[in-house]
């Protein structure tokens, strides 16, 4: 047989039907819901008089317009409890293979969750109304994001129509130096490739760098595919896949288990198969990063300077950095150690796993919070994740530092709760996007590590976290 | 869904590359659990000088003079000229919703965000990608000219421009026919209901560790 890379493997395993142009009839195994999206789609479904097709490939959450304080006061915003209170009833008449609500122990992003209970199991296709659904190709299956008209369409058929994806393998070898993370390697990557670099294709990172990162990394990384434009990215599977799903509560036991993992083993580039793109980057070179404008692409080391728009040739590249250091109210030639930082965010399905608050809190342990910094959000990833960082005692780091410990949810990445910055301020924010008013109107992000995020917590300003240790 | 057929419409032009869908439709108006009304707060933080909220009357909020859309040229614009990956960030399909519903039935721009770009088609809205020069020349020419407006055939994969120059573009068969016709994908899906349920029962037999309930 020829050579596959793993994406044509998981493409070709769900094929159902294929029309004579290419587009594709693709099976969903995993149906991923939370509030935001899906109203519009169960009422689609509801109107047209049609039933899901598999109630069983449903997993769902209240994530995106959940407090992160106050549990016991319930939503005090009406739109938003609304929203929450229609996810309630649509998945209690359709119902689901799990459902966790506000204020369920095991709440949380939808993208935490997925893994962490083994719902998110390799081979699978796993698809959310949710852009960063592509943080599941850590596990080696297909997962993507999507429109509530496909979300309806998921629901009524088990598939959606689909074109084939180019494929692209990023290999990143060599080894991280101390200090750098996953999430460094994402903006590197995204700073080499661009926000549209990934267009059109699946990504599959590679290389030992990649190799040798936990779930908890391989998860950043492929949070932030679809930030250089790919819907899906993808890591091979190997023993750390395989040790992460052990025991978790949806996946395989006993005989059933030695028999996916027989499978799984399966799920990784074949040599020889042919990628319609290399990148390939040299993880020893990838220092800590620091975005300083409105795109993901607009990232600088953060011993780097903010660009000078006035030696740059193409007028609508110039002109978009003209207005990104406007909005961020940045001089051109600022060091990025210059930024002052007004609030800083840890969390969101990129970096607030029990690993991303370990790196913060290790950098947090024995300082306190800048007197120039208002505020320090630590918001856990789901609840599972809460009680996992209690036990080891973070929280506790957290708070003798002076940073806010929050319950889960998506919290200040989008604002859509009453987490949010305030007009002018500056957020070191371990999130994945920078734009214009994504964290509050006005709002001016910094995307960077959890280390660097505590690092900046702690100093009131941008800095190489390698300097504190 | 709403046929897209042809049309001849007045055309804006939004200069800036990387439009996320953040800032075609800001995360407070989709708190919404309805498909329409988004068309007043399409681009809000750009439109208006006011933070807007969900179930605000528009009419009466300041707007931003400078913004494109706000200048009396572009009133009534059904297609909207773009730069590079607009669409791009958040999965959300409110931004087609918001587009549509504001009056755009084309968009025309050298790249479009993958999951934006499918969005689009589920909601009777045209993206056509054409090359930066033919790109930056539609900019030139509705810059200059008041009023300016193009001719968009889906059927014959063409655009004309006042000067009668005619550009073709392309579109995948498959979604063109959706599309000229309004069809309805899950009708379209359910009608191979027998495939699907055939390969559920293979994969169920294949791999059952994926069918837990």
């Amino acid at each position: 047989m020829e050579a596959q890379t793993l994406y044509e493997k998981l493409w070709s395993s769900h094929v159902v039907h294929q029309e004579a142009d290419g587009t594709a009839l693709i099976y969903i195994d995993r149906h991923l819901i939370h509030e935001v999206t899906s109203p519009q789609a169960f009422e689609g479904l509801k109107l047209a008089g049609r039933k899901p097709w598999r109630v069983s490939s449903i997993v769902a959450t209240a994530d995106h317009n959940t407090p992160t304080d106050h549990w016991e006061r319930g939503i005090l915003d009406p739109v938003s409890r609304q929203q929450v209170e229609t996810l309630d009833a649509n998945i209690r008449e359709v119902g689901a293979l799990a459902y966790f609500p506000f204020r369920d122990a095991r709440q949380g992003i939808v993208h935490v969750i997925g893994p962490e209970n083994g719902a998110t199991l390799p081979g699978m296709t796993v698809v959310c109304g949710d852009s960063h659904t592509s943080t599941h190709g850590a596990f080696a299956c297909l997962a993507h994001g999507m429109g509530t008209s496909e979300v309806e369409h998921v629901l009524a058929t088990q598939c959606l129509l689909q074109k084939r994806s180019k494929t692209m393998l990023v290999r990143v070898d060599g080894e991280l130096g101390r200090g750098v993370s996953a999430k460094d390697i994402a903006l590197a990557i995204i700073g080499r490739i661009g926000t549209a670099g990934g267009t059109g294709y699946a990504i599959e990172f590679g290389g030992s760098a990649i190799r040798a990162l936990s779930m908890e990394g391989r998860m950043t990384i492929c949070n932030m595919a679809i930030e250089a434009g790919a819907r899906a990215g993808l890591v091979a599977v190997d023993q750390t896949t395989i040790d992460y799903l052990r025991d978790k509560p949806l996946a395989p036991k006993g005989e059933a288990w030695d028999q996916a993992v027989d499978y799984w083993r399966t799920l990784k580039t074949d040599d020889g198969a042919k990628f319609d793109k290399t990148v390939e980057l040299d993880a020893a070179q990838i220092q800590p990063q620091v975005t300083w404008g409105t795109s993901p692409e607009m990232v600088e080391t953060v011993s780097g300077r903010v660009p000078d728009p006035a030696g740059i040739g193409d007028p609508v590249r110039r002109e978009g950095i003209e207005r990104a250091l406007k909005y961020m109210g940045l001089a051109p030639n600022t060091p990025i150690s210059e930024i002052p930082v007004d609030q800083v965010f840890i969390g969101s399905c990129t970096n607030s796993r029990i690993e991303d608050l370990r790196e913060a809190a290790s950098v947090a342990k024995g300082r306190s919070k800048a007197p120039s910094v208002k505020r320090v959000l630590v918001v856990p990833g789901s609840g599972l994740v809460k009680r996992q960082a209690e036990a080891e005692g973070l929280h506790e780091v957290f708070l003798a530092a002076g940073f806010e410990w929050r319950e889960p949810g998506c919290s200040m990445c989008l604002a859509m709760n009453a987490d949010r910055l305030e007009p002018g301020e500056h957020c070191a924010s371990t999130s994945n996007r920078n734009f214009e008013g994504r964290q509050g109107a006005g709002g001016r992000t910094h995307l960077v590590s959890p280390a660097m995020a505590a690092a900046a917590a702690v100093t009131g300003h941008f800095i190489d976290v390698r300097e504190l240790a | 869904m709403k046929p897209f057929t042809e049309l001849n419409g007045r055309v804006a032009p939004l200069d800036r590359a990387n439009v996320d869908t953040d800032a075609i439709i800001p995360k407070q108006f989709l708190k919404s659990i309805k498909r329409s009304g988004f068309g007043p707060n399409l681009f809000d933080e750009w439109r208006y000088t006011d933070h807007g909220e969900p179930g605000q009357d528009c009419a009466n909020r300041p707007k931003n003079p400078d913004f494109v859309l706000n200048q009396p040229r572009y009133e009534g614009a059904q297609i909207l000229l773009t730069r590079d990956n607009f669409g791009c960030g958040s999965s959300r399909e409110h931004a087609p919703w918001a587009l549509e519903d504001y009056g755009f039935r084309v968009l025309i721009g050298p790249s479009f965000a993958d999951i934006f770009f499918n969005n689009c088609f589920k909601n009777g809205l045209l993206p056509i990608v054409l090359p930066g020069p033919e790109i930056d020349e539609l900019f030139q020419q509705c810059e200059a000219t008041d009023g300016y407006r193009l001719k968009v055939d889906l059927a014959a994969q063409t655009i004309t421009r006042p000067d009668g120059k005619t550009i073709a573009f392309d579109v995948d068969p498959f979604r063109k026919e959706c599309l000229l016709n309004g069809w309805d994908d899950i009708g379209l899906t359910l009608r191979h209901a027998d495939k699907i349920r055939a390969f559920e029962e293979k994969r169920r037999v294949d791999h059952p560790y994926y069918f837990v309930a």
